[in-house]
Order: structure tokens, then sequence, then C-alpha cells
């Protein structure tokens, strides 16, 4: 079966993606699906989120893309983390 | 690599007085450019885009902390400052820029590969997350006791 297509998108695509990309890869890692992440930059998401299963963002974006966004914050502050793997996880496991 | 390898002593300020967010990354962005690490514009750059892209953290508890960051274009040399500020001051939520996060820690990075600083952004965010790491930083006065805190087992 093929990868699921997830998007990160933050600010600068430099820091806070970075570590949400690696959160999402080793939650979905262990929940048994296979990801792959694309990180981008917010103005970049458009065009990025092509053909991808899920966004997460940390910074608002566009509403009308047509792919399912998570907001990804809680995993730079731990505030509601396990929350927000649930729903990612459910968001690719259908 | 470690978050405390990256912080120079002279890029700590701990208990700083500070009026708004301009101030703290000015303040934080100069000492970076002093050091070399940044180029000139590094700190209109910064402020620029903390306008735009805000990078304010609510972390549920009494302090809330800022990351201030922008292109790896302007680093020379990556590089960390830390603040800790006597009196919170406004940085506006990272998800929610309308929102205002009265901020008490600011950690300013100043990152050129990302993909494999990916080590250290996570001891960052490990930071953010614990409460009680936080708190030991708000009480620090000197950048010794800084780095013990940062370099303590987890």
């Amino acid at each position: 079966m093929a990868d699921k297509i997830v998007v990160i998108s933050c600010g600068t695509a430099v820091a806070t993606s970075t570590v949400v990309a690696r959160a999402i890869e080793e939650a979905c890692k262990e929940a048994g699906i296979s990801v792959t992440t694309r990180q981008c930059k917010a103005a970049e998401v458009r065009q990025m989120a092509q053909g991808a299963d899920l966004i997460v963002t940390t910074t608002p974006i566009p509403s009308d893309i047509g792919v399912p966004v998570i907001q990804g914050l809680s995993f730079l502050t731990g505030v509601g983390k396990d929350e927000t793997l649930k729903q990612i996880v459910e968001a690719l496991s259908d | 690599m470690s978050m405390s390898s990256l912080l120079d002593q002279k890029a700590i300020v701990l208990k700083m007085a500070a009026k708004n967010s301009t101030e703290v990354i000015e303040r934080l962005g100069g000492i970076l450019r002093e050091l070399g690490c940044v180029a000139d514009d590094f700190v209109e750059a910064t402020l620029a885009r903390e306008a735009e892209m805000p990078t304010g953290l609510p972390l549920g508890g009494e302090v809330n902390a800022a990351i201030p960051h922008v292109d790896l274009e302007y680093v020379k040399r990556p590089a960390l400052a830390l603040a800790t500020l006597k009196e919170p001051v406004d940085f506006q939520n990272m998800v929610d820029p309308s929102e205002a996060v009265p901020t008490q820690l600011v950690i300013m990075l100043a990152l050129d590969q990302p993909k494999s600083q990916v080590e250290m952004l996570q001891e960052v965010a490990g930071v953010l997350q614990r409460p009680d790491v936080v708190d030991r930083l708000m009480g620090a006065s000197t950048a010794d006791e800084v780095f013990a805190i940062l370099d303590s087992p987890q």
C-alpha cells in the first residue's frame, strides 16, 4: 500500500515543521502507518498539498485546499499532544 | 549537538527588563550579531517575520514562551540565544496571530541546517514541554545555572 502523504507547514520550514515532522513520523511508525512527510512554508502549502492525505500546520493557512488540516502546535508545546496524535492517526487510518 | 553547545554565555540574558517583544528580539539578535553568528540584517528580518508569522507559544501554565527565528540565509553560524524576562511581554500566538501571549521565556533560534539540527530542536521542544524545567530556567540568575539545567539528565 502506498505511503500516506502528510504535509507539514510552518512559517519558515526551518524549525517548527522539523520537530512536527519527526514526531509524526515516529507516531505513525508506532501505529503501523506508512507515512511520507513533506515540509513547506505556509505560502507554499497549496501547491505542496496536491495529492496529500493530510496537512499538519502550526501557522494559519487557507481553509479551502481540499485536504484535511490538523493544527500541530501541541507537538511543540506538549499541550494536547496525545489528542492531536489520535486525530492524526484517525485521519490517516481510513 | 545540544542546546548548550549552541548557547554562548553572552547569549544568555536572565531576568531581562523589556518593554515589548521588539526590544527582546533586538537585544538577543544584537548579541548574536556581535558574536558573528548572524548577518547584519538578521534582527530586521526576525522582527519582520515575527510581525507576519509570530512565534508565541502558550504552554498552559504561568510561563509562556516564544521562539523567534527566520530563514537560513541570515545565519552565518548556528546559535541560540535565551532570555528570561522579569515581566511578561506580549508575543502573538503562532496559530492565532490575533491572540497575544504574555511571554517570559524567549529562545531565539539561528539555525542553518534544520534537518541535521533536529535533535537540538527536539531538545528545545522538550524544554517547552516540561513545566519543571521552565520554572528552573525562570529562577536561574547565572549562565552557569542555565547550562546546568539544560545539561541535567532528563
